[in-house]
């Protein structure tokens, strides 16, 4: 018992003061949001496109970057020789609707998630119970998710739960890619969540198929099968980038829209 | 006793050789070959099917581990027909390997004892080792599992969506009121089809599939990867690359085990531990982003060395947080050892006898728990661990305190590891550029990752493309010793004994 309480007075107190307080400090190497400088790009050489495993970057009329599809490998950036591409340190990155993800050439302001309406707002805002189904994926979209639940991020202390039946829960949290094997199980899951219910795409993968895009196993994604509320990109996104976009679903964090990141972080 | 002979070719982890000089066996032989090494202690690291060039038909290949030489053997034979004699009732631990040839290539072991699919998917070739029509959906999990009769016999079936935040799969109790008699284990469900998209390459997804093989294992995979790369472009890393690799390789299992034991103390219902460790994962995991940016490594490892390098004060940095993880761990871990309560749920539960997991084909943490003395980077060593030894820690009673305590004294090692790498890196580049891939060339590399060898196998073709990429996570081999552990185990006692081995659903289904 004795040990017991000196292992607790050496451990400490750890919770993040996040919101109220600063963020967690993220790593320099961190790699956030991108900003694309045009001006820099002078021969349009396409080898930000060619390097890109999933084709995120696109140059068609303008330069984009569909954080949907994007792994934050920063592999466009490093084959830029004109250092168009940066990889900033900014970790909101969490959006309601999907067109909201592509990032364009000189963007000074990026649409991030709104929070829900006010009817389901008063239902899940102070207490939202998600069932999580993984579905394809290499498993770090689920570790990461599962870090708010320790007692560093603690996410209980803002009322949401994961929870080991969809009865009991008020919506899904998604990641991988949906696999055609887990196609069917993710429906029933979903059918037998109690309505009105939310969906979560957390990830890459279960944005859009992540590396695994175009695959004849899985679906590309959770919206091919279901209505999706709140994406949160990253291959796998930091927990701070999932407890942002989860805090401004429900509220708790209001600024839709921030200036585009600084450059070079 | 080595393992030169007229029926393998001998080489060692992570140097290529021409695919001619492996010699085609008449079955007979090939199946002589693997027999008598396994007779002699070796293990079979790999057996997997290529494409041969006449349409239809296949090459057999299998990789065979001589640990205690520190080398490598690796023939082939042809299989014509869509069946081929199984191996597995004299050698189990091929049988998952056989299965997988099967669903893969149309090609059923004939007196496999269990041959049902592994993943469930449509085979490779068109051909169905179980016949199943082609207008047919092939449903995961939906096969014939094994029943056990009797009136008060009942049956457990969970999953493939779990209660907690953790991966598919199906797993089968056939249970005598609280005892197990059996368990069978039915997965597949997070195949996205790894192997088939990584032949063509190199290509721009290829190192992306190995960084996301298992998420938690990211650099013990994307490290097998560039180490085929680097053996078929013939290219030298440099001692730094090296180290930084063996310290990115040592955290990832650092930052495992600490979570392991936080989530069996989790499993027993002893809360400091679970909490403590909890943290402290991603106290490591944190350092791993300090080196990388990413929590999971990603973006650390490529062909040719590193991505990032680390300048004095980011060794200080890094050293600084060691020594406090170290001390928070120490205190949180040795907590289990001290309480009855919890040492009552690890003894003798679980129990995987060593000759068991010799048979099986174990590796990893979960071998060295039942007394194997197993370990790549001891047998077969490949970049820094040919210069910097780490001793292979082992355990005998087999049971889930074996499991923990072993990545108990692992976790010390790594640490102790670190500490000496980083205090003395060898200075110069971080990465060298990488040349084409040679072709027509074959190429093994042997990790240890935290659950055990990661094995990646390339074949390249006369364009110098992989013909064949083959990639064996450590539980693909070790599901099935979980299985076995449960046996008359209470079923009550399946989340501990499922932690303590911890395996990767996604590196199995691939
Ligand atoms: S960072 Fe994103 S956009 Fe850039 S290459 Fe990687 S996946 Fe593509
Ligand atoms: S998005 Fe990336 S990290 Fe998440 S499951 Fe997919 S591959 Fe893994």
């Amino acid at each position: 018992m004795l040990r017991l309480i000196s292992a607790r007075r050496q451990q400490g107190h750890r919770t993040t003061t996040y919101p109220d307080g600063p963020a967690p400090p993220l790593p320099d190497r961190f790699r956030g949001r991108p900003t694309i400088d045009v001006a820099k790009c002078a021969d349009g050489c396409r080898e930000c496109v060619q390097a890109c495993p999933t084709g995120a970057v696109t140059l068609t009329d303008k330069m984009r970057i569909d954080l949907g599809k994007c792994l934050f490998c920063s592999d466009c950036a490093d084959a830029c020789r004109d250092h168009a591409i940066t990889y900033t340190n900014e970790y909101a990155l969490a959006a309601r609707r999907r067109e909201d993800l592509v990032i364009e050439q000189d963007e000074q302001v990026h649409d991030l998630a709104a929070a829900l309406d006010a009817k389901l707002l008063g239902l899940f805002g102070r207490s939202l119970k998600l069932r999580q189904v993984s579905a394809g994926g290499c498993n770090a979209c689920e570790a990461d998710v599962n870090v708010l639940g320790t007692v560093g991020w603690d996410l209980g202390r803002f009322g949401i739960q994961f929870v080991a039946s969809p009865r009991h829960a008020d919506g899904l949290l998604i990641t991988g890619p949906v696999t055609r094997n887990m196609e069917l199980a993710l429906k029933k899951t979903y059918e037998a969540t109690a309505a009105p219910k939310i969906v979560i795409a957390v990830g890459a993968c279960a944005i859009s198929g992540g590396p695994y895009i175009d695959h004849e196993q899985t679906c590309n994604g959770a919206e091919a099968l279901l209505p999706v509320d709140l994406y949160i990109p990253g291959c796998p996104p930091h927990p701070l980038t999932i407890l942002d976009g989860l805090l401004r679903l429900l509220g708790r964090i209001e600024d839709g829209s921030r200036p585009a990141a600084r450059s070079g972080a | 006793m080595s393992l030169e002979s007229a029926q393998t070719t001998a080489f060692t982890n992570g140097r290529s050789i021409e695919l001619g000089a492996i010699p085609t066996l008449e079955f007979d032989g090939f199946e002589d070959a693997i027999l008598d090494a396994v007779a002699l202690g070796q293990r079979v690291a790999a057996l997997f099917a290529a494409p041969s060039a006449r349409p239809g038909g296949a090459l057999l290949y299998v990789v065979l581990a001589d640990d205690r030489e520190n080398r490598l053997g690796v023939t082939r034979t042809k299989i014509d027909g869509d069946s081929f004699p199984s191996l597995t009732p004299q050698c189990p631990q091929v049988h998952m390997f056989e299965r997988e040839i099967a669903e893969q290539f149309g090609s059923s072991p004939t007196g496999h004892p269990w041959l049902k699919p592994v993943r469930y998917h449509r085979s490779w070739t068109g051909r169905d080792a179980w016949q199943r029509p082609a207008h047919e959906a092939i449903l995961a999990g939906v096969t014939d599992f094994y029943r056990v009769g009797g009136d008060e016999v009942h049956e457990v079936a969970v999953g493939p969506v779990h209660a907690g935040v953790i991966e598919p799969g199906h797993f089968r109790f056939q249970c005598h009121g609280e005892q197990v008699f059996h368990l069978e284990i039915a997965l597949g469900y997070q195949h996205r089809g790894v192997e088939q998209a990584m032949a063509g390459g190199p290509h721009a997804r290829s190192i992306h599939y190995a960084e996301t093989v298992a998420g938690d294992t990211t650099i013990a995979h994307a490290t097998a990867y560039c180490q085929i790369v680097e053996a078929l472009a013939r290219c030298q890393k440099t001692a730094r690359a090296q180290t930084l690799r063996g310290v990115a390789l040592e955290l990832e299992r650092l930052a495992n085990h600490v979570g392991d034991l936080g989530a069996l103390a989790g499993d027993v219902g002893f809360l400091p531990t679970a909490s403590y460790c909890g943290r402290i994962r991603g106290d490591f995991l944190n350092m791993t982003a300090l080196l990388c940016g990413s929590r999971f490594g990603r973006g650390m490892v490529r062909p040719g060395g590193v991505v990032f390098d680390v300048d004095d004060a980011r060794v200080a940095e890094l050293l600084r947080r060691l020594d406090a993880a170290e001390r928070d761990t120490a205190v949180a871990v040795n907590l289990l050892w001290d309480t009855p309560s919890v040492m009552a749920r690890f003894e003798d539960i679980g129990p995987l006898p060593r000759q068991v997991a010799m048979d099986l084909g174990m590796v990893g943490p979960a071998a060295r728990a039942s007394g194997l003395a197993r370990d790549v980077r001891h047998d077969q060593p490949s970049g820094i661990f040919r210069f910097a030894h780490i001793p292979v820690s082992t355990y005998d009673a087999g049971d889930v305190f074996a499991r923990a305590y072993i990545r108990w004294l692992e976790i010390q090692q790594s640490t102790a590891f670190i500490r000496d790498q980083l205090s003395a890196i060898p200075a110069g580049e971080v990465r060298v550029p990488v040349g084409p891939v040679a072709p027509n060339k074959l190429v093994v590399a042997l990790n240890e990752g935290w659950r055990g060898e990661v094995c990646h196998v390339a074949i390249t073709d006369a364009e110098g493309r992989f013909g064949r990429y083959k990639i064996v996570d450590p539980s693909f081999h070790n599901w099935t010793g979980l299985a076995y552990a449960l046996r008359n185990q209470q079923i009550s006692d399946f989340p501990v004994c499922n932690k303590s081995f911890n395996l990767s659903y996604c590196g199995h289904d691939l």
